[in-house]
């Protein structure tokens, strides 16, 4: 992210070193990510000890060192939906993207991690794909979702069979 | 919209907006709280607009998209009013047929109505549904009531009385002594009076103090907060004015979780109207009390939600616990007196002031004064939000509003109190719930979560599931609970997987023990609730899993086979199309085979299958 950007973010929050999260949960919406760079820049624009910054990015969810997908999938992994059988669905989509939750495709296409709660109990098991939510999923229903999104539909998401 | 100087003013603008109003119009609400939204519910309020507007209605039929009204699982809901009929599963066609039909000739369309999965028997009227019925719905009942981005809509319900009266005719002591004798206790999980925390926080010395709405709800299977504050943000405001006018506040703060956007725009633009009307800024209502909010997110981090660390995080460091040697309500935000409430405690704070301490001390039970709502979730009928008053047996909450459980399945145990809960089971069915009620029985209040569980819930899975969820939420600082979750979930994952040993449980004991004594904060201290309450209630299903290596309710994929019932299976070929590990073979048409060796029990042959013909055993 440019230094241009950065600073009118920083300057949105007043400078102030109390707002230093809301300025990384900005920067990481915009980037999908916080790169080594930004976090120099803020540690000393705002004259936070950068160590504290990557103890920031690395203790909340949200945040992340490594680059997530253009389409962020969240499993939500809250109560209502475990018993509902949200570990199988985490499974499949991990078998059909060839990758780990907190991992992303190697194309950036999609990321995928868990959540715990998203506080749509009522619609277990759910997925967030980008913010959008589908409820009452299921193992099944894996493939068709992520066909909805895929750029390119022979790229990862047809690997949903060995 | 000019400011409003005076108590005087605010009850003259609340007089024209009524009178601006017709109460005997029809309004079409549609909910458009986030499990609706999920249905596609702005559809459906986009296609009511539609039709308003080419048939020139615009003058006769009031059209509202309010927050959240709690029966989740039938959504999109729709409510009419007068009358208050409520459709269910709306869909955006529905709309056109809805307002030529009922809102012109108050014909009732059978088919949207709410039909009782059990009986099959359809309702009408919003309040005749079981669901609704046997509630008593003080705060969430107003969310169906107002459109959460109108400010006026709120004033219209009488909004910012509370306010009013207690800066024109009570001192901060009248206020504080109300709560107090209210004993209203944390919605939170803890249930301290918070009464008690608020006089702490006034008595104390320094001079600036802070109040603070915790909106960091972290309970998995629980969402209440997200709807009230998604809902009707003004109710939450006008408690913490209250609060901070009590206290002796200045500034407040909201701490929101990230994951919840609605919740923090719906807020955000609670404050911004308050700031105009004069709501909020210095000389409030020309009464010369000042008060501002700011509104900060968090970002996924259960832990945060600890009074403590939630305040580190608001001061810009790591959301982790602090020692309380002194209380945050004498030293918390930059060590000054600061006192932190839920959004639920928040929003019955208005209702005590203005109906009084003994109105609300007639609600609930002696110990447990006014409602709770509860998040009723899992395998239940009717899932959703759902606010009784406290004391109520958790049988009328299962079984009179759930609805009971679906596909005829039986009752296991309900999970109450989140990650620091318990599970209860069906013998103490008739417990009222209540803070104290609940930690008798090895459970907890918690923010309200209520999962329900059926036979094909594995109780050990449970419980490696919780503890999974706080060896990750765990911030580290106390090695009795960095490790002890760590090491709890090696044995019960250990356990699922039919590796448990003679001792287990036992060892599993030990260690809650050291866990409980040896932690800072709550989340270390509470940590073994769920396996502590699993082996009360349900030792011999953990018994099975160690010494017969067996899962009683087929669920952990190391103890379960899949097969095919050769009598049943007609060979359509679906399940061999789906296996993504290419388990199944056989010809189409005659009975397909598993093959145990490759089949990773993922279980999409089963919810493929037309027959039920995929067996586990």
């Amino acid at each position: 992210m440019g230094k241009q950007a950065i600073e009118r973010i920083v300057e949105k929050y007043g400078s102030d070193h109390a707002d230093v999260l809301e300025m990384l949960i900005d920067i990481q919406e915009k980037e999908h990510y916080l790169s080594r760079e930004t976090l120099q820049y803020l540690s000393e624009r705002l004259a936070v000890p950068l160590t504290r910054l990557y103890h920031m990015a690395t203790f909340y969810e949200a945040l992340s060192l490594k680059r997530r997908g253009r389409h962020q999938i969240h499993v939500c992994m809250g109560t209502a939906c475990h018993v509902r059988g949200a570990a199988r669905i985490l499974e499949q989509l991990e078998r059909c993207l060839s990758i780990k939750s907190g991992e992303v495709t190697p194309d950036l296409q999609f990321g995928l991690a868990t959540v715990n709660c998203v506080g749509t109990c009522a619609l277990g098991p759910v997925v967030s794909v980008d913010g959008e939510y589908h409820g009452h999923m299921s193992a099944s229903k894996v493939e068709r979702m992520l066909k909805r999104y895929s750029e390119t539909e022979a790229n990862g998401v047809a690997v949903c069979q060995k | 919209m000019s400011k409003i100087n005076s108590v005087g003013e605010l009850a003259e603008l609340r007089a024209a907006i009524l009178d601006q109003r017709d109460a005997g119009r029809p309004c079409i609400t549609t909910c458009l709280g986030t499990g609706c939204h999920a249905y596609d519910s702005q559809e459906v309020y986009n296609a009511f607009a539609g039709e308003i507007h080419s048939r020139d209605l615009a003058d006769k039929v009031d059209l509202r998209g309010s927050g959240c009204h709690g029966f989740c699982e039938q959504g999109p809901i729709v409510v009419l009013s007068p009358g208050e009929i409520c459709y269910c599963h709306v869909q955006p066609e529905d709309a056109a047929e809805i307002i030529t039909e009922t809102v012109l000739k108050n014909e009732v369309i059978e088919r949207l109505l709410y039909r009782d999965p059990v009986t099959g028997r359809r309702f009408e009227r919003e309040g005749e549904i079981p669901f609704y019925k046997h509630q008593d719905r003080l705060i969430l009942g107003q969310n169906r009531l107002l459109d959460p981005k109108n400010i006026e809509d709120y004033l219209a319900l009488g909004g910012y009385k509370a306010l009013a009266g207690a800066l024109a005719e009570m001192t901060p002591e009248d206020v504080l002594e109300e709560v107090k004798k209210a004993n209203l206790r944390g919605r939170g999980g803890g249930g301290f009076p918070a009464g008690i925390k608020w006089e702490t926080a006034r008595r104390a010395p320094e001079k600036e103090k802070y109040v603070i709405v915790n909106a960091d709800e972290g309970d998995p299977g629980a969402y209440m907060d997200r709807s009230l504050l998604e809902g009707n943000p003004h109710l939450i405001l006008e408690g913490l004015l209250i609060g901070a006018y009590a206290i002796g506040a200045a500034e407040g703060y909201l701490y929101a979780r990230q994951e919840y956007p609605l919740a923090v725009e719906n807020f955000t633009l609670a404050v911004q109207q308050a700031e105009e009307y004069g709501l909020l800024g210095s000389d409030i209502l020309g009464t010369g009390f000042a008060f501002s909010v700011k509104i900060k997110r968090g970002a996924g981090a259960f832990v945060s939600g600890e009074s403590s660390a939630l305040m580190a995080a608001i001061e810009g460091l790591v959301g982790e616990p602090r020692p309380k040697h002194i209380n945050t309500a004498i030293s918390g935000l930059w060590g000054k007196p600061s006192n932190l409430n839920n959004v639920e405690t928040w929003a019955n704070v208005p209702l005590i002031i203005e109906r009084g301490a003994a109105w609300f001390k007639r609600i609930g039970n002696e110990r447990n004064s006014g409602t709770k709502i509860f998040s009723l979730v899992g395998k239940i009928n009717n899932t959703g939000l759902v606010e009784v008053p406290m004391g109520t047996p958790l049988r009328k909450i299962i079984e009179d509003i759930g609805g009971g459980i679906p596909g005829g399945k039986k009752f296991k145990a309900v999970q109450t109190g989140g990650p620091s809960g318990g599970c209860i089971p069906e013998q103490y069915l008739d417990t009222p719930v209540d803070f104290d009620c609940l930690e008798e029985l090895g459970a907890m209040m918690g923010s309200g979560g209520m999962i329900v569980m059926d036979e094909d819930n594995c109780i050990v899975d449970v419980a490696k599931y919780f503890m999974h969820f706080l060896k990750d939420e765990s911030c580290g600082k106390c090695s009795s609970c960095r490790e002890g979750t760590t090491r709890m979930y090696e044995i019960l994952d250990a356990i699922t997987r039919g590796e448990g040993r003679e001792g287990d449980l036992e060892l599993l004991e030990e260690l809650a023990w050291v866990m409980k004594n040896a932690s800072l904060c709550a989340l270390g201290s509470t940590a073994a609730n769920p396996v502590l309450s699993t082996l009360r209630y349900f030792r011999e299903e953990y018994a099975a899993h160690i010494q017969e290596k067996r899962c009683p309710a087929k669920v952990c994929p190391a103890l379960i086979r899949y097969s095919i019932d050769p009598e049943i299976c007609d060979g359509c070929g679906r399940c061999r199309r789906s296996c993504p590990e290419k388990a199944i073979t056989g010809e189409l048409n005659t009975p397909l085979v598993i093959d145990g060796a490759l089949c990773s029990r993922c279980g999409i042959c089963r919810e493929v299958c037309h027959l039920e013909a995929i067996v586990v055993e």
